[in-house]
């Protein structure tokens, strides 16, 4: 096995435990976003166990890489990724959306350590991206910032209000990752507001733009290595994706956007990957 | 007397605090010229964020700039800030409680001629509704300077409310202000006028119209609307025994609201407000516009004479 196919397998498997991390936390809350967040989990595991230059013990380091979650409801898989990396205890997945805890329903970044930014209206990370990128080149730094988007929340005006400036100030520290899992809460992207083309609205503002497949781990590597190589323009990765990734039963299924699993489903959903 | 827009006296100190910390940038969203940051713009380039007609993704930016330890003020009118980017200003800047200073030119009725679509009416009730937000409106230039200079100090968010037209410079040079202390502008027994803003000056000239009637009126500059100097209200109430609101607002929601609530709950005494009255104004040249909406000499005098009517000796 090369170096890159161990570390693919090793992030894999990573993101197989982040899965059932998340599963496992919305249960016990009995509330929760569980498709959007499967359907990031293999992306935001690459980001924080390869990708970003962080340190778990030093969380609000000035120098480290900046992560957004634009879609902020989908926050069990960015909480899993923090407690796995050692930014608190896992345990404390279990004290999701309880009253006193410090994992808010939706990102709060004054309650928990790791988060660079609140989130969970849509539509308005990137413009955050924008300014903490933009607070990088001033400062001189080399930090990078990095802004996970849902597809649907593309809908806003203030996305590509966000697009135009990071494309005006060259923001190269920058990039977008669109989770194209072509569901948002009232059905099918195409029905709700359609986006294709996608990428030519991207091309057209003026950025770098890759496609992916968002579940290929090697692919996600790759893409964000080209972002890091790109001068002068910011990189926008269109990872397409499947809402519910990992589980057969929330896979493509728009009502497992906030819904949680009871008993028998967390079971059944468990096995499938891969726990007893 | 001299008269000076407070959002030029805004703008000449963002360029001060600007020689002063490096840190200290500035947005705007294509109306530098008209609010004036384009001196900030010209002696610091690098530092100054032109963000096109955009203001929810000019507000979203200052938040994510204030991470990184910048000190963003961000510049547009009073009624593209409060109400266009409401939601940015109250989700990503104040639940965060992120470091970010909001100077909004042209509040209440001073676009005068632009029309409603310009004048700020809602803004201060809706700044004064969302936590961790400090809201001013300075009286005159020096207080500008002053307070602006004391919201580059506090940590977190703060939403400086100015004037498009010129206002009578009413303070002595160099007077300071702490955000939250009211002034006392004008001695006074029978009655307080509490006044915010460009309001001030016009609470003191109907003051003077009072005086010749006998009748002795206090003027309380209340610069900070929240959080609200309540020790000044309790006080003025129990000294004059009558108070008036006076402000270039919509009558729900503002500084006269603000001290109603304290009123009530602390010390009931007769209180009338000055302001305008649930509707939206027309084109006009300002002052014109105060008189008929209500805000004239006047007007204020007569809710004086009202409030103190009402009085119980």
């Amino acid at each position: 096995m090369t170096a890159d196919e161990n570390l693919v397998q090793r992030l894999e498997a990573r993101a197989r435990q982040i899965r059932v991390d998340v599963l496992k936390m919305i249960h016990a809350a009995n509330s929760g976003h569980p498709g959007g967040s499967l359907s990031a989990a293999d992306i935001v595991t690459t980001l924080y166990f390869h990708e970003l230059r962080i340190d778990p013990l030093n969380p609000k380091w000035p120098d480290r890489d900046r992560f957004i979650l634009s879609k902020g409801h989908a926050c069990p898989v960015w909480y899993a990724c923090l407690a796995e990396r050692g930014f608190f205890p896992v345990e404390t997945l279990a004290t999701l959306r309880r009253i006193d805890g410090i994992l808010q329903g939706h990102p709060d970044m004054k309650k928990t350590p790791g988060l660079d930014m609140t989130t969970g209206s849509l539509g308005q990370g990137l413009s955050c991206g924008v300014g903490m990128a933009l607070g990088g080149k001033l400062a001189k730094k080399d930090f990078r910032v990095y802004v996970l988007l849902g597809d649907g929340e593309l809908d806003e005006g203030q996305v590509w209000e966000a697009a135009m400036a990071a494309a005006k100030y060259k923001l190269d520290n920058l990039v977008a990752i669109v989770d194209y899992n072509r569901l948002q809460v009232d059905g099918f992207v195409d029905q709700v507001m359609p986006l294709d083309p996608l990428s030519a609205k991207w091309k057209a503002f003026n950025w770098h733009v890759l496609e992916i497949n968002g579940h290929d781990i090697a692919q996600i590597l790759r893409a964000l290595s080209e972002a890091r190589a790109t001068a002068n323009w910011p990189t926008c990765i269109i990872a397409h994706t499947v809402k519910g990734k990992g589980v057969s039963f929330m896979e493509n299924k728009a009502e497992w956007h906030g819904m949680a699993p009871d008993d028998a489903q967390l079971e059944q959903a468990l096995a499938e990957l891969g726990v007893k | 007397m001299e008269r000076i827009p407070t959002r030029e006296a805004c703008a000449r100190t963002l360029v001060e605090l600007g020689r002063e910390n490096p840190d200290v940038v500035v947005f705007e969203a294509d109306i530098a010229k008209s609010t004036k940051t384009l001196y900030f713009a010209k002696e610091f380039p690098d530092r100054f964020f032109e963000m096109g007609i955009a203001e929810q993704n000019m507000l979203g930016a200052a938040a994510g700039m204030a991470t990184t330890g910048k000190l963003p003020f961000v510049s547009t009118y009073a009624v593209f800030a409060s109400m266009r980017a409401c939601e940015q200003i109250r989700t990503f800047i104040c639940y965060p409680n992120l470091n970010v200073k909001i100077v909004a030119s042209h509040g209440g009725l001073t676009p005068g001629n632009d029309g409603p679509t310009h004048q700020a009416i809602e803004d201060l009730a809706i700044m004064r509704s969302i936590p961790n937000m400090t809201v001013l409106m300075p009286a005159d230039a020096v207080a500008t300077r002053s307070l602006v200079r004391s919201a580059a100090q506090m940590h977190g968010p703060v939403y400086v409310r100015l004037t498009r037209d010129p206002v009578p410079v009413i303070y002595p040079e160099d007077t300071v202000f702490s955000i939250g202390k009211a002034v006392e502008f004008r001695p006074g027994s029978d009655v307080t006028l509490i006044a915010i803003g460009d309001m001030v000056a016009w609470a003191a000239e109907a003051a003077e119209e009072l005086a010749k009637e006998g009748i002795s009126a206090r003027v309380l500059d209340m610069h900070t609307l929240k959080p609200l100097d309540k020790e000044a209200v309790v006080k003025a109430a129990q000294e004059t025994g009558a108070l008036v609101t006076v402000e270039d607002h919509n009558i729900y929601g503002g500084l006269g609201s603000a001290v109603a609530e304290v009123v009530a709950e602390e010390c009931l005494v007769p209180l009338k407000r000055v302001g305008i009255p649930d509707t939206f104004a027309e084109s006009g040249e300002y002052e014109l516009l105060l008189e008929k909406y209500g805000l004239g000499i006047k007007d204020i005098k007569r809710a004086a004479e009202a409030a103190l009517s009402k009085k119980v000796s």
